[in-house]
C-alpha cells in the first residue's frame, strides 16, 4: 500500500520536471539568503564579541553558513536533474544518482530545521556568556595599559553609548569595582588612602559610574558622582534621578539585541524549511518515482505511478531497520548458508539433452 | 552645409535608433539617481535643521529633485520616440513635436551644468547657516524647560557624540556660555555666588564641558570639570591632554559631512552630464536622418542625418533674424491701429 500515489500522464510529468527546475532555482536563491543570514549573524556576534566570555554561540551562524552552501550547491544539481527529467531518454543519465540526491536533500533539510530551532534554544547559553564577559570587562575597565585589555574601556563606553545601558544589571555595578586606574589616584592624599583601606581587597570604590552612563534624555546636566547621596546635588528630586542614567543593565540590552535578531532569523530559515520540505523534497520524489516507473514499464509514453513511499511507513520503515541490522551481520560467518556445503560430484552431474520444440507454421 | 553630415542606410538607422533608445533607458535610471540623491540630501537637512536654526536653504536639494524627475520624464519621452522611429507610422505621430523638444533637452542639459556647480558653491552659505545655528544651539542647551527649546540639549549631546566633536570651533566655546541651568544651581552656596558675582552678566561660568564631549578612547576616566586647573587632577596637564575630550569643533565636522554628500552629489552630476548631452545629439541625428530620406515612400533608401540644418553662424543668424520679426510683429499692430484711428475722430470735429 503505497503512501500519497498520484498517476502522471507524460506531459503531466514533463510538467513537473519544469515546475521543479523553477522552483530548484528559487531554492537555489533561498540557500544564499540562508548563507547571508549566517553571515550577518556571525558579524553581528563579532562586533560584541569582546564582551562575551565565550564565543560558543558561533555554531548557529556556522551552521546555518555550511546549510546555505549545502543548499546552493544541491538544489543547482537538483536544478540540473529535474530539467533532464522531462526527456525519459537523458534521465538514464541521472538514474544512478536520484536516490542519493533525494537522501542528500532530506538531509539537508534535516540540517536547516535544527538550525531554526537552535536560533531560538541559544537564549541561556547567551545570557549566562553575557553575565560573565560583562562582569569581566567591567573589572578591566581601568587596564588600559595591559596589552590585550588596552580596548576595553573604549568597548564598554561605546556599547554603553549605543545601547542606551549602564552596568551589567544596573548602574550599582558600578559601585563594586576599582574603575579608575592607581595610576591616575593620589596616593598622598589622605582621602584616596581613606578610601582604599575602608574595604578589604585595597580596592578604590566610590559611588559613581562612567560618564559613558549618561542618559541623553536628561533635562540636567548628568550627575556622575555622589550617587549615593542625593542631597549633595542642588534640587536632585526622584524625577531628576530616574532620568540622569541609563536604568537598563547592559546584559539585559544585548540579550534582547541578540534575541530579536535570532527569532527574526529563526522564522525565516523556518519559512525556508517548510517550502524545501512541502515542495522541493515532495516534488522531487515523486518525479524520481514516477521516473523509475516508466523505466520499468519499459514505454515513455505510458502513465506511470509517482509515490512517497513505496509501502506504508510501518513495512518501510521495518525494512530499513532489517537493512541496518543485517549490516551489522556481515562480520557474522555461521549463517552464510554456501559455506562447508558439500559440492556435488563430477560423476553425478546430468548431461543436458536436446529437447525438441514443436513452432507452429 | 549641414554641420556634421553622416550617411545612412536602414540597417544605420536602425543600429543607431537601438543605441540611442539603450542610451535613454540609462539616462532615466540617471534621472532617478539623481532625485533619490536630492532627497536623501534633503531628509538630512531635516534632521538637523534644529542645529541650523531652522534657517537651512533648502533650495538646492529640492532642485535636485525637479530635475531628477524632469530628467525621468523627459528621457521615458526620448526613449519612446526612439522606439517608434522604427515605424514610419508611429514616428509620424511624434514628428511635429521633436523640434521643441530638442530646444527643451539643450536648456535642460544647460541647467544641469548650472546644478553642479550651485553643488559645489552652496558650501559657503552653509558655512554662515551652521556657525550661526551651532552658536544659538549651544545657548540654549539649558533651556529643557522652554517650549520649543525644551529638546536643543538631546539634540546637541547626540550630535556631539555621532560627529565626534565638541563645541562650535573648539571645546572652550563651552567655557563662555552659562550651560548650567539656575534650576539646578544652589544659589546659598558660596561657590555659586562667587562665581556669578565674577563675570559682568551675572552668568555661571566654568571651566567644564557636558558629557557629551568625552572621548570614549582617552585611557583615563573623562575630565570634565575644572578642565583648565591642572592641579585639581592627579597627574593631568590640559595643555598636553589629547583623548580627553573631542578635540574638533562641531561647525567644522557638520560642514565636511554636509560638503562631502554635496561634493558627491555635485561629481555624480558632473559625469551625468555627458551622457545626457549624448542622447540630446543621439535623437537629433535620429530626427534628421529619417527627415532628409532620398524617397520618402520607401523606408530602405539612403538617407543624410546631421546636427545642425545649416552653420553655426548661419543657424545663429535665423534665430537673431526670427526673435526680431517677433518683436516688430507686435510694433506693426500698435502702428495700424494709430492710423485707423485718427479719420474717426477727424470726421466726428466737424
Amino acid at each position: 500500500m503505497a503512501v500519497g500515489k498520484i498517476t502522471f500522464t507524460k506531459t503531466e510529468r514533463e510538467k513537473l520536471a519544469e515546475v521543479l527546475w523553477l522552483l530548484n532555482w528559487i531554492s537555489v536563491v533561498t540557500g544564499a539568503i540562508l548563507f547571508g543570514l549566517g553571515l550577518f549573524l556571525k558579524i553581528e556576534i563579532q562586533k560584541w564579541q569582546e564582551v562575551m566570555s565565550e564565543q560558543g554561540i558561533l555554531y548557529v551562524p556556522h551552521m546555518l553558513i555550511t546549510t546555505g552552501l549545502a543548499a546552493c550547491g544541491i538544489n543547482y544539481l537538483g536544478s540540473k536533474i529535474c530539467l533532464d527529467c522531462a526527456d525519459t531518454n537523458k534521465f538514464l543519465r541521472w538514474k544512478l544518482v536520484m536516490m542519493p540526491y533525494i537522501v542528500c536533500t532530506f538531509f539537508f533539510t534535516a540540517c536547516v530545521l535544527a538550525g531554526a530551532l537552535m536560533c531560538y534554544s541559544v537564549r541561556s547559553q547567551l545570557e549566562e556568556s553575557l553575565y560573565l564577559g560583562l562582569r569581566n570587562t567591567m573589572r578591566f575597565y581601568k587596564d588600559t595599559d595591559t596589552p590585550g585589555r588596552c580596548y576595553l574601556k573604549k568597548t564598554l563606553d561605546l556599547l554603553q553609548i549605543q545601547f542606551q545601558c549602564c552596568g551589567n544589571a544596573d548602574y550599582r555595578d558600578w559601585f563594586q569595582i576599582q574603575w579608575v586606574s592607581n595610576r591616575y589616584l593620589d596616593m598622598t592624599d589622605s582621602a584616596v588612602v581613606d578610601r582604599v583601606r575602608s574595604n578589604v581587597d585595597g580596592k578604590y570604590l566610590m559611588d559613581s559610574v562612567p560618564f559613558s552612563c549618561c542618559s541623553t534624555l536628561s533635562s540636567r546636566p548628568c550627575i556622575q558622582h555622589n550617587l549615593s547621596n542625593p542631597a549633595a546635588h542642588a534640587h536632585y528630586d526622584e524625577q531628576s534621578q530616574q532620568l540622569n542614567l541609563w536604568r537598563r543593565g547592559c546584559q539585559q540590552a544585548l540579550l534582547d539585541h541578540y534575541t530579536g535578531i535570532m527569532q527574526s532569523i529563526g522564522l525565516t530559515v523556518l519559512l525556508i524549511w517548510l517550502f524545501e520540505v512541502l515542495l522541493v523534497l515532495t516534488g522531487v520524489r515523486y518525479l524520481q518515482t514516477a521516473m523509475e516507473n516508466v523505466i520499468r514499464l519499459g514505454d515513455p509514453e505510458s502513465e506511470s505511478e509517482g509515490w512517497i513511499l513505496e509501502n506504508s511507513l510501518a513495512e518501510t520503515a521495518c525494512y530499513n531497520f532489517n537493512i541496518i541490522k543485517n549490516l551489522g551481520k556481515c562480520y557474522q560467518v555461521d549463517d552464510d548458508p554456501n559455506i562447508n556445503v558439500p559440492t556435488a560430484a563430477a560423476d553425478r552431474e546430468v548431461p543436458s539433452h536436446q529437447v525438441r520444440v514443436n513452432v507452429a507454421s | 552645409m549641414a554641420l556634421m553630415v553622416v550617411k545612412f542606410d536602414l540597417k544605420k538607422r536602425v543600429k543607431l535608433a537601438q543605441t540611442v533608445w539603450f542610451m535613454y533607458w540609462f539616462a532615466v535610471l540617471a534621472g532617478i539617481l539623481v532625485l533619490s540623491l536630492g532627497l536623501f540630501f534633503k531628509i538630512e537637512l531635516r534632521k538637523r535643521s534644529e542645529l541650523m536654526d531652522n534657517n537651512e536653504s533648502h533650495f538646492l536639494p529640492n532642485l535636485l529633485i525637479a530635475m531628477g524627475l524632469i530628467a525621468c520624464g523627459m528621457n521615458a519621452f526620448g526613449g519612446k520616440v526612439c522606439y517608434d522611429s522604427l515605424d514610419p507610422i508611429k514616428f509620424a505621430k511624434w514628428k511635429p513635436m521633436l523640434k521643441p523638444f530638442l530646444v527643451f533637452c539643450l536648456g535642460f542639459n544647460a541647467l544641469l551644468v548650472v546644478t553642479a556647480l550651485l553643488c559645489f558653491v552652496m558650501r559657503i552659505p552653509l558655512q554662515f547657516t551652521l556657525a550661526e545655528g551651532l552658536k544659538n544651539g549651544m545657548k540654549y542647551y539649558k533651556d529643557t524647560d522652554t517650549p520649543g527649546r525644551c529638546y536643543m540639549k538631546r539634540t546637541l549631546d547626540l550630535m556631539q557624540m555621532e560627529f565626534r566633536c565638541c563645541g562650535n570651533d573648539h571645546y572652550r566655546d563651552w567655557f563662555e556660555i552659562q550651560w548650567v541651568s539656575n534650576r539646578y544651581l544652589d544659589f546659598s552656596a558660596k561657590e555659586v555666588k562667587d562665581r556669578i558675582g565674577s563675570n559682568v552678566d551675572g552668568q555661571y561660568l566654568m571651566d567644564g564641558v557636558p558629557f557629551s564631549c568625552c572621548n570614549p578612547s582617552s585611557p583615563r576616566p573623562c575630565i570634565q570639570h575644572q578642565m583648565t586647573n591642572n592641579s585639581a587632577h592627579y597627574s593631568y596637564d590640559h595643555y598636553t591632554e589629547e583623548l580627553n575630550v573631542w578635540r574638533r569643533g562641531c561647525r567644522d565636522a557638520l560642514l565636511s559631512y554636509y560638503g562631502g554628500i554635496m561634493n558627491t552629489i555635485g561629481a555624480l552630476v558632473c559625469t551625468l552630464n555627458p551622457l545626457q548631452v549624448a542622447v540630446t545629439i543621439g535623437l537629433q541625428y535620429v530626427d534628421s536622418s529619417l527627415s532628409t530620406l532620398a524617397n520618402p515612400e520607401d523606408i530602405e533608401s539612403e538617407s543624410e542625418g546631421f546636427l545642425l540644418e545649416k552653420t553655426v553662424k548661419e543657424t545663429f543668424t535665423d534665430i537673431m533674424a526670427k526673435m526680431k520679426a517677433m518683436g516688430k510683429g507686435t510694433k506693426v499692430e500698435e502702428g495700424g491701429e494709430e492710423g485707423v484711428a485718427t479719420p474717426q475722430e477727424g470726421g466726428f470735429s466737424s
